[in-house]
């Protein structure tokens, strides 16, 4: 480990005297503290500055536009009954793999008995999941979604079929406003992400054959969006 | 194993030239990437004051570059990752085999990463006695048709379907001979069921990092394929590779970065999957891997920040200047002989293995100034690449002719009225032999560039008449 730390020691030192020039080695710590301390905003694009409303019908545009789909209930209650349309137009069993977020917890399952919910981590066998987003960003139709024992990662990325739910009053302009809101809510111990936040934008797409763009090579080939109003 | 050949630019050059799949390839990529990337910066009205906050963003970490990755290295050994340093690719290869012999790896998954290709890790890693897979479909095609990648965004981007259809049935003997792969859906469907298996087989996995973030010690990936994620998600060990320069202060930071990389890439407001990465598994995760490691490299890129280029650090290999360069265009990435090419690899291939090795890049470009105009962070690429023709014509590496041209160029170019004068005749003369067919087919000393490709005709005013009118 020791000759490691020389190694680094040894580059950190070849950025600092080609710095030195310049600058000093202590102010430019200082400077780089205080940015980290408290980081400036810089340029928020006002796109997505408009009313809540405005900013959910702005969300599923985008994300429409990348080829996700969208639907909007108004309780969590119609949840269940959704889902099962939603499988079931798409020619899928009424099965799904799911995150034990406490909000799917509040869900009376029983409105539909014909689904079948299990939780848990992903595996292959597993033909679509359900997992619950952290916040939906208006100015692109980006989902922002994060590792936690209740919300494993493969959900997001091992089945073809990935059906995420985003509660309205989480639905917000800009990225920004999330990483605020990670930094609150999750706390900043030891530092301040979960493992990890997935901003997800559309489903698996990719352009390598003869630059055509086709979806669902390796990630979900679908991604459903249900919003829902009231959860 | 895939040999630099960038001391044979000139050879590279005239194949290429004649390469018929190749052309119509580049044809694909100068109408698809090009134009969608002027869509998505138009709609954006911001877009062009966010090249400017990037530019200054990744100044600002460049001047501070020691302080910012202390300050990483200490983030990422909080959330209890491990950092690496390595000086050059000998020291990086032998940091990676040595985390995957402790954990007795067979199978390695690989997402795309640069800093992969630049250390030749899956040549090493076979040597060594693992299989490396490489799981971006791009980079799968070439790893089986043993070939370099020709664009550091989309790398088989030379190769045609027909062509992916062979590599299949070369390498999937266990399918089918009579299965159908005459579609591009045909030919995805099968690669993502060859390795469905090798992801959820693999021992380790390794990525590529766009961005390290300091304030949380985080790697970034940025990908389309959802390939990245399954990468650094089931295997037991992760292994990010990244090189000094990815580091950014802030979330914030790394947020407007993301805002001029995809739009500047291929033209998407947004990649598909933008992940985070922090630290391995948590105590009660059910999933991710339990070991999580970065290595850092530095090979060639403190002298570059000590010298004359250390502007080219601000790249976040976005690839526009690939796209609308109309040298790359011409003859794709393969004829720069390395990893990088088009404008930035023609400034930064020589930076990396020094000079001698790559004396011809910096003369692969016309100079137009397309590269510098879409840059997300603004470097003045075409500068830089005078900046190694002076020290090309300096260490006396250039042919003759070169040498010859450049000294009368300098003479006119530090006497503008001189040049002025010889210019404007010239440039009216080409401008008229040029307007009968609208475009030149031939320029005595250009002569292996106009014979494949049509010269523009110039308008029949210099850049400085015209920037003259401009200004009355
Ligand atoms: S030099 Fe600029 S345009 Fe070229 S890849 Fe780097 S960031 Fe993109």
């Amino acid at each position: 480990m020791s000759v490691q730390n020389n190694t680094g020691a040894d580059i950190l030192g070849k950025i600092g005297a080609a710095l030195d020039k310049d600058s000093d080695k202590a102010a430019r710590a200082a400077t780089a503290a205080a940015r980290i301390e408290s980081p400036p905003k810089n340029l928020i694009p006002n796109r997505a500055q408009v009313s809540p409303e405005d900013q959910v019908q702005l969300f599923r545009d985008w994300a429409e536009e990348v080829s996700a789909t969208t639907d909007r209930i108004e309780h969590l209650d119609d949840l269940p009954a959704a889902l099962a349309a939603y499988l079931s137009s798409q020619n899928l069993p009424s099965e799904i793999k799911s995150s034990d977020d406490p909000l799917l917890g509040r869900v009376d399952w029983t409105r539909q008995p014909t689904l079948t919910r299990h939780l848990g981590v992903a595996i292959e066998a597993d033909q679509a999941s359900l997992a619950v987003a952290f916040a939906g960003i208006a100015e692109t139709g980006t989902l922002v979604l994060h590792a936690a024992p209740e919300n494993p990662t493969t959900l997001n990325f091992l089945p073809e079929t990935h059906i995420v739910v985003l509660p309205r009053s989480r639905v917000t302009g800009d990225y920004e406003t999330t990483w605020n809101r990670l930094r609150n809510e999750i706390g900043s111990e030891p530092s301040s992400l979960p493992r990890v936040v997935n901003w997800i934008t559309g489903p698996s797409r990719t352009g390598d054959i003869e630059q055509k763009i086709q979806l669902g090579i390796h990630g979900p080939r679908r991604l459903h969006i249900i919003i829902i109003d009231e959860a | 194993m895939v040999e630099a050949t960038t001391t044979q630019f000139k050879s590279n050059v005239k194949k290429a030239l004649v390469d018929k799949q190749l052309q119509k390839a580049l044809a694909g990529i100068k109408t698809g990437f090009v134009h969608n990337r002027k869509i998505a910066s138009e709609r954006l009205e911001e877009f062009e004051d966010l090249r400017d906050r990037a530019r200054d963003i990744k100044t600002h970490t460049i001047q501070h570059l020691d302080a910012y990755l202390e300050i990483y290295q200490q983030n990422v050994e909080a959330s209890g990752g491990h950092v690496h340093w390595a000086r050059d690719e000998t020291e990086a290869r032998e940091i990676i085999l040595a985390i995957c012999q402790s954990v007795d790896a067979k199978t390695v998954t690989k997402g795309k990463s640069m800093i992969g290709e630049e250390i030749a890790i899956n040549d090493y890693l076979e040597e060594n006695g693992l299989e490396p897979i490489e799981t971006d479909l791009g980079e799968y095609i070439i790893q089986l048709r043993g070939e370099a990648p020709s664009h550091i965004i989309a790398p088989a981007s030379h190769v045609s379907k027909e062509q992916v259809a062979d590599a299949f049935r070369e390498t999937h003997k266990n399918l089918p001979a009579e299965r159908s792969l005459e579609e591009p859906d045909e030919l995805l469907a099968e690669a993502r069921a060859m390795l469905r298996d090798k992801f959820i087989n693999a021992d380790v996995g390794i990525t590529g990092a766009n961005f390290l973030i300091a304030e949380t010690g985080s790697s970034v990936i940025v990908t389309n394929e959802g390939n990245g994620d399954l990468t650094q998600t089931l295997p037991g060990v992760h292994i990010a590779l990244a090189s000094i320069e990815k580091v950014v202060p802030t979330l914030e930071d790394t947020t407007t970065l993301l805002r001029v990389l995809a739009r500047s890439a291929t033209g998407q407001e947004m990649s598909s999957y933008t992940t985070f990465s922090t630290g391995p598994r948590r105590a009660a995760d059910l999933d991710g891997p339990a070991e999580y490691h970065v290595v850092i490299l530095d090979n060639g890129r403190t002298d570059l920040l000590a010298g004359d280029f250390s502007e080219m650090l601000r790249c976040i290999r976005c690839g526009a200047c690939l796209n609308h360069c109309p040298v790359y265009n011409s003859i794709g990435g393969h004829a720069y002989g390395w990893v990088y090419p088009g404008p930035m690899g023609a400034v930064l291939t020589p930076g990396l293995m020094g000079l001698d090795e790559a004396a011809d890049l910096p003369q692969a470009s016309t100079l137009c100034g397309k590269c510098e105009e879409v840059c997300p962070v603004r470097i003045p690429l075409p500068s830089l690449l005078r900046r190694w023709r002076d020290q090309v014509y300096v260490r006396d590496l250039g042919d003759w002719q070169t040498k010859w041209a450049l000294k009368w160029w300098a003479v006119f170019a530090k006497r503008p009225a001189l040049y002025h004068f010889f210019a404007g005749p010239k440039m009216q003369f080409l401008g008229w032999w040029a307007r009968k067919k609208g475009h030149l087919k031939y320029i005595p000393s250009l002569k292996g560039w106009t014979r494949n490709r049509n010269f523009p005709a110039p308008q029949g005013k210099t850049f400085q008449q015209l920037w003259k009118e401009k200004r009355k």
